[in-house]
């Protein structure tokens, strides 16, 4: 990698080689790729908005063994920054948003927001989940409408935001709506409004946009690209699609299978806004995917190796 | 409208057949009462009250028995399935309780409350609480572990989260179990109401027995179909159909 000019194009900087280097090497940096997209704030900040210290995860399977699902995790998201993580399937990147969330206890290690370790779910944290959990028995306003109704957000504000983030989302007219009378791509864009109206500073999001027709996908992608840079959240979204990571991130986490570990952080410090078929995407994502390709066989191997032993 | 039509026809057929049958006379009249007969015996018994203050006395009956088994079938549903402790040893012994056939708590009710209305509530109430306790439980563990998810990742906790998320996710096993709870509850009351003997339509089914007087058994016999069938039919199902279509179970 070091025989190419570093200028010809913009290329992923990998940065440590495995698990033990922390990101914060990043921070020494200008952050190219934020400052390159207009109307984002700058971040500079010594504290990160999410911190991941030394998060462990085991647990007992059904057969009685432990098994550690997550090791040693170390990562740090600066404010305002887009951090995607990739791995292979059953690499426990799922989990680690989860643990994020406060919705299940890590083992041991501690995730600290602006600094501050947390316990449990709180909604500077919002997580929007692969399977949306969106509920059925209210409107689409009335999704929205929920986290706010949570936090004890008087009426008259609660109706001027879900107006302002259904909008947002292009679904206005929708508001009335239930769920399951809406496509796909619409019921990701209620799940992004709901989790947007609680006013989180961090958005975590599972795998959102993995059912998708590819279409509606790119369409997604650009929608939150401008939100993002509407709001200026800081985002750490998790998925299993290498090209989509560099489409979106600022960075690109990547962690090995079994137990999960940070294999590799690379920043991407291509031009906003981006397209999938872009060919310099397509390019950075191919080195991530070289260095991914071990973990997936690994991943798939175990897969095989399940099935032999039924 | 198609289907309308098909159930008269059905109807029609079927009772033109009974019809026929009893007036061949292949059977004699006490033994195989006629359609006109049991009609009669429905007018009758409009006529002189007696059905209204048997329709009135067992709801009435059906009424406080079912709403008690549901209220504690819910308390207890819940308890059960949300403490590893009771779902381990009271969720058994309730599954097995629900083995017995309501009609054989009868000898234990009279003796603890002898021949009154109370006993009559206790077999019904022993009928039906366990189907709506065990209908609750297999509905909370059914119910999707996301709704729950969600509800704590924008905030709800405690009372907020079971009342916002918990309760309107698990609805529709909760109707599911209220509507098994009262076919359970009705069965159980007309069998209690023939053996106590004390107002109600199973005592009128039985009085028509004792003075052999199959018209107003047969009579009394379509009143039971007719008034289960219009709670279960109308009532619970629409309310099941109303909510599978809003909770998207169903292509609405």
């Amino acid at each position: 990698m070091s025989t190419r000019p570093q200028n010809a194009y913009p290329s992923p900087v990998p940065v440590g080689p495995r698990s033990g280097v922390r990101a914060s090497v990043l921070h020494g940096k200008p952050a190219s790729s934020v400052a390159t997209f207009p109307g984002h704030p700058v971040a500079e900040m010594v504290v990160p908005k999410v911190a991941l210290d030394e998060i462990s995860l085991s647990y007992k399977t059904t057969s009685g063994e432990r098994l550690l699902a997550l090791d040693k995790i170390n990562l740090e998201v600066k404010p305002g920054e887009f951090l995607c993580i990739v791995g292979p399937s059953g690499c426990g990147k799922s989990t680690l948003l989860h643990l994020i969330a406060g919705l299940h206890p890590q083992t041991s290690g501690k995730v600290l927001v602006d600094g501050t370790p947390v316990n449990g779910p709180g909604t500077d944290r919002i997580l929007i989940f692969q399977e949306l959990g969106l509920f059925p028995w209210l409107t689409v306003g009335g999704n929205v409408e929920f986290g706010m109704k949570m936090k004890n957000v008087s009426k008259a504000e609660r109706e001027e935001k879900v107006q302002y983030y259904l909008r947002l989302v292009h679904l206005s007219k929708f508001r009335e709506s239930y769920i399951h009378q809406l496509s796909g791509g619409m019921r990701q864009r209620v799940a992004l409004a709901r989790a947007l109206a609680t006013e989180p500073d961090v958005l975590l999001m599972d795998e959102p946009f993995a059912a998708l027709d590819a279409q509606t996908r790119d369409l997604l992608h650009d929608e939150l690209e401008r939100i993002w840079a509407e709001t200026g959240r800081t985002i750490i979204f998790v998925t299993h699609n290498v090209r989509e990571a560099v489409r979106l991130g600022d960075r690109v986490a990547l962690l090995t299978f079994r137990p999960g570990r940070v294999k590799q952080e690379f920043s991407v410090n291509l031009p906003r806004p981006r397209h999938m078929e872009q060919p310099d995407v397509a390019r950075t994502a191919g080195e991530i995917l070289n260095c991914l390709r071990d973990e997936i066989n690994k991943s798939l191997e175990a897969e095989y190796a399940d099935e032999k032993a039924r | 409208m198609k289907k309308l039509a098909k159930q008269v026809i059905f109807y029609s057929v079927l009772l033109g057949i009974w019809a026929l049958v009893a007036k061949l006379r292949v059977w004699p009249p006490y033994l195989f009462p006629p359609p006109w007969g049991v009609g009669r015996a429905l007018w009758d018994g409009f006529a002189d009250h007696s059905f209204w203050i048997g329709i009135a006395v067992t709801m009435k009956r059906m009424l406080i028995g079912y709403s008690l088994s549901v209220v504690l079938g819910m308390i207890l549903g819940l308890a059960v399935s949300s403490n590893k402790f009771l779902e381990e040893t009271l969720g058994g012994l309730l599954v097995s309780l629900q083995s017995l056939p309501s009609i054989c708590w009868i000898p234990l009710a009279v003796l603890w409350f002898g021949l009154t209305e109370k006993a009559i509530l206790f077999v019904v109430l022993m009928g039906s609480l366990l189907s709506v306790t065990i209908a609750m439980e297999d509905g909370r563990k059914q119910m999707p572990k996301i709704y729950g998810m969600a509800g704590r990742n924008l905030g709800a906790s405690g009372f907020r989260l079971f009342w916002s998320v918990l309760l309107p996710a698990s609805l529709p096993f909760i109707v599911n179990g209220m509507k098994q709870g009262w076919a359970f509850a009705w069965r159980s009351l007309i069998q209690a109401e023939m053996i106590f003997l004390s107002l109600g339509l199973g005592q009128l089914l039985m009085m028509g027995r004792d003075l052999s007087d199959m018209n107003q058994v047969m009579a009394v016999m379509i009143l039971i179909i007719i008034l289960g069938y219009a709670v279960d039919g109308l009532i619970f199902r629409t309310m099941e159909r109303r909510l599978q279509e809003k909770y998207g179970l169903t292509p609405a």
